[in-house]
């Protein structure tokens, strides 16, 4: 990728995409880690990003710059994922919600109690970084990135209605996993 | 309410997305529901905590410093450098950029069926979604079609052109079935759907959707989009190449 891309055709456009798009770093980059795992391959994610948005700059119609950004990130991710031919991106059958284990049991510690405990950083990055891969993007998309379910369906392109199971049923798990590294700490 | 319903919609009233009435019945419900009040709080919790750590990333220096050479600044970008880019570029890329494409297909209905193929592209990316017959071998996907659509969808070996085959498969476009043949150029998957069309032959016209590039045409009595990640110029390498050996092919 040497020299500068020159696409988009009005000059004015291209100055904008500086001030719309930057901005959006640090959460592009965010989603990038999450989705794929590791720093390198992240930044290369989040790179071809941003060059491929500047590319496709000129069909931006508005007004969200954010989730247009994120739209184009999983695809790249998504990709990348591919390469290999594997093709492998869900790593868990997402529907049905065959039986969720239960959130809490009423017989054991309040989980609130555990949970205010202690979390720290790398613990609950670990968490959702070890979430089957549709659980966690919703999960980033919502927690981290802070989108509206909205916004969240256009960008993995699915129904709100599935925003909203995918995430009722991310936030489970993770809070499942999360009691179990309490109790990992605590026994430890 | 049941239990069910509120496991669900109590998300919807932490994260702030439920309207009034619903509000209301989630709160109702909760109100009388120790299991649904306990999970209501604990989730609330949990939001909390994970807003008060910093779970997300600083995007690292050597990304912004990428990002800063490689594009243009409003002082840089003069007409002159955009000019250059354009010439540079394919006609394709002039066209795009002139924004001339815009006016080609503006029609929702269109726009709506380029969403699809798009849909269907990405689908396919999926675990076992790519092909439903895997061959290299024109002479064996061609004739799997036979039976499974109201057209016979012509498949053309490339591969001396630089582009694989890989297989083909039933895919759905604007409610009908279509066949979408699939081909691969390096790491990147083409995906080119063929439903019966209507009409004179069209020339190709270039869109893109969520980042991805779509070739579409008429030829023969039928509709073609090959959608795929490459560029622009190489998908329409692809195309002028596809077009030119059914043309042959078929001695018209």
């Amino acid at each position: 990728m040497a020299g500068r891309a020159t696409n988009p055709s009005d000059e004015g456009k291209v100055g904008q995409f500086r001030d719309l798009a930057l901005p959006h770093l640090d959460q592009v980059y965010t989603l990038a880690r999450y989705l794929m795992g590791n720093a390198s391959e992240a930044e290369d994610a989040a790179q071809e990003c941003y060059l491929r948005a500047f590319r496709h700059f000129d069909s931006y119609r508005g007004p969200a710059m954010k989730p247009w950004l994120f739209a184009i990130l999983r695809n790249v991710c998504r990709y990348a994922h591919a390469k290999n031919f594997g093709l492998v991106f869900t790593d868990v059958p997402v529907e049905p919600d065959d039986g969720v284990a239960p959130v809490w049991s009423s017989d054991s510690e309040t989980p609130e109690h555990i949970m205010l405990r202690r979390h720290d950083t790398e613990t609950m990055r670990r968490l959702i970084a070890d979430l089957p891969a549709d659980y966690r993007e919703v999960i980033v998309l919502r927690e981290i990135n802070d989108l509206s379910y909205r916004d969240i369906a256009a960008i993995i392109d699915s129904p709100v209605g599935t925003v909203m199971s995918r995430l009722s049923r991310a936030r489970a798990m993770l809070r499942n996993a999360w009691i179990a590294a309490e109790g990992e700490e605590i026994r430890t | 309410m049941k239990c069910e319903e509120a496991s669900v919609l109590l998300h919807a009233l932490i994260d702030g997305e439920l309207d009034a009435g619903h509000a209301r019945e989630v709160e109702a419900h909760a109100a009388s529901c120790a299991k649904c009040a306990a999970e209501l709080r604990a989730f609330r919790q949990m939001r909390d905590a994970l807003s008060a750590v910093p779970v997300g990333y600083a995007a690292p220096q050597s990304l912004r410093a990428k990002l800063d050479r490689a594009l243009p600044t409003r002082a840089r970008a003069s007409r002159r450098e955009v000019l250059k880019g354009f010439t540079a570029g394919s006609a394709a890329t002039a066209i795009a950029a002139s924004g001339l494409f815009l006016m080609v297909m503006r029609k929702d209905d269109q726009q709506r069926i380029l969403n699809e193929t798009v849909s269907a592209h990405l689908r396919s990316l999926q675990a076992d979604h790519l092909t439903d017959v895997q061959s290299s071998d024109q002479h064996t996907v061609k004739p799997w079609f036979n039976g499974r659509l109201d057209v016979a969808p012509p498949v053309v070996d490339l591969t001396a052109q630089g582009f694989t085959l890989l297989g083909g498969r039933l895919d759905y476009i604007n409610g009908r079935a279509a066949a979408a043949i699939v081909y691969r150029r390096r790491v990147h998957v083409i995906n080119l759907f063929v439903t019966q069309g209507a009409g004179p032959d069209r020339a190709t016209t270039v869109q893109t959707v969520q980042g991805l590039n779509i070739w579409l045409w008429n030829q023969q009595g039928l509709n073609f989009w090959a959608v795929s990640d490459i560029n622009a110029d190489e998908l329409q390498e692809f195309s002028e190449k596809f077009r030119t050996a059914l043309h042959a092919n078929n001695g018209t």
